[in-house]
């Protein structure tokens, strides 16, 4: 058997932070496809050129994020909205 | 909730290494100094940036094993025999030695005593650690919120923090702490043996009646196995927790 090899939100934590300038780990992104919100902490993340987040409910992609030469992009791939934990 | 410890900014910081703690034969706890560190929350993680002399940049993030102290921040790093950071870490840092971090990051897989409990505390090997942050911290505190640490390894060996687990065991009030073997038991050993499966779950932990505050930590097989059968079991998938490592160190 293979290990699964994806990790979650939690490995993007430093990303989102720079990007977003607050912790994002604890917000709550809502899925285009299904609805579902739930913490970006909790989605699953694959990673490989760029980074894939995919909604632990239904498994569709959310968030994309790349980074290219300390230039980063995040691209809202699949999600309706995306809101801070408050403070 | 307090969130003094939970960020508006990043900045890379240059952080000595003042002490360095062998846990099992593949694993170390590291301490560093770092300057102005902010604090942290138990859960929360750095991220550790090293440079080669080429000017390659390889990051990894490390949980936080032990709750603030002033500007010492402790990380338990196993070795991974094909990992690019954690044999320097583990096997070439010596005291004295200087690098680069950030943190503390997270807010997702964080506990402090006001999120209150009844706590489930599961992990399988290094994953161990962000959980030990928030049981020494509930110690430290005084705390009286009641603890059932699960706690999964491959075997005798990889036990990490053994005579501190057994002392809290020991000693404790309200905190429970159950080992179980997946390939070698310890010599004598009577305990628990193979995986967490639901079963296991369903006996060793709190009933979804109780409303437990659930961390899931370690090798990402682990932790999407435990955490979906807390769910099955009828617990709140919104109070099971989650922080996947990855493949397991082999």
């Amino acid at each position: 058997m293979t290990d699964a090899t994806h990790v979650d939100g939690n490995a993007l934590g430093g990303l989102l932070i720079e990007v977003f300038g607050r912790e994002m780990t604890d917000a709550h992104g809502c899925c285009a496809s299904c609805g579902t919100a739930n913490p970006l902490g909790a989605m699953r993340v694959y990673r490989g050129a760029g980074d894939v987040m995919r909604c632990p409910t239904c498994g569709n992609v959310t968030i994309v994020t790349v980074v290219i030469r300390e230039h980063t992009r995040v691209h809202p791939a699949g999600v309706r909205w995306i809101e801070p934990a408050p403070d | 909730m307090a969130r003094a410890a939970i960020l508006r900014r990043l900045t890379w910081a240059i952080a000595e290494l003042v002490d360095r703690t062998d846990e099992t034969p593949r694993v170390r706890s590291l301490t560093l100094d770092v300057p102005d560190w902010p604090g942290h929350l138990p859960g929360q993680h750095l991220d550790v940036r090293l440079t080669a002399e080429d000017g390659y940049q390889a990051q990894r993030s490390y949980s936080i094993a032990r709750p603030v102290d002033g500007n010492r921040v402790t990380i338990t790093v196993e070795h991974l025999d094909d990992g690019e950071v954690s044999p320097y870490l583990t096997d070439v840092l010596e005291v004295g030695d200087r690098m680069e971090l950030r943190g503390p990051i997270g807010g997702y897989f964080v506990w402090e005593p006001d999120r209150g409990g009844p706590l489930l505390l599961v992990a399988g090997g290094s994953g161990v650690a962000p959980l030990m942050a928030m049981l020494r911290e509930r110690l430290r505190a005084r705390n009286n919120v009641p603890v059932r640490m699960l706690l999964s390894w491959r075997s005798g060996e990889d036990v990490i923090y053994a005579d501190e687990l057994n002392a809290i065991a020991r000693d404790a009030t309200g905190v429970e702490i159950t080992h179980t073997f997946t390939r070698s038991a310890p010599d004598g050993w009577t305990g628990r043996t193979g995986r967490l499966e639901r079963e296991a779950l369903a006996a060793l932990a709190w009933t979804p009646s109780e409303r437990p505050l659930a961390y899931v930590c370690g090798p990402t097989g682990l932790v999407e196995a435990v955490a979906s059968a807390l769910v099955e079991l009828g617990h709140d998938p919104a109070r099971v927790l989650t922080e996947r490592f990855g493949p397991t160190g082999g």
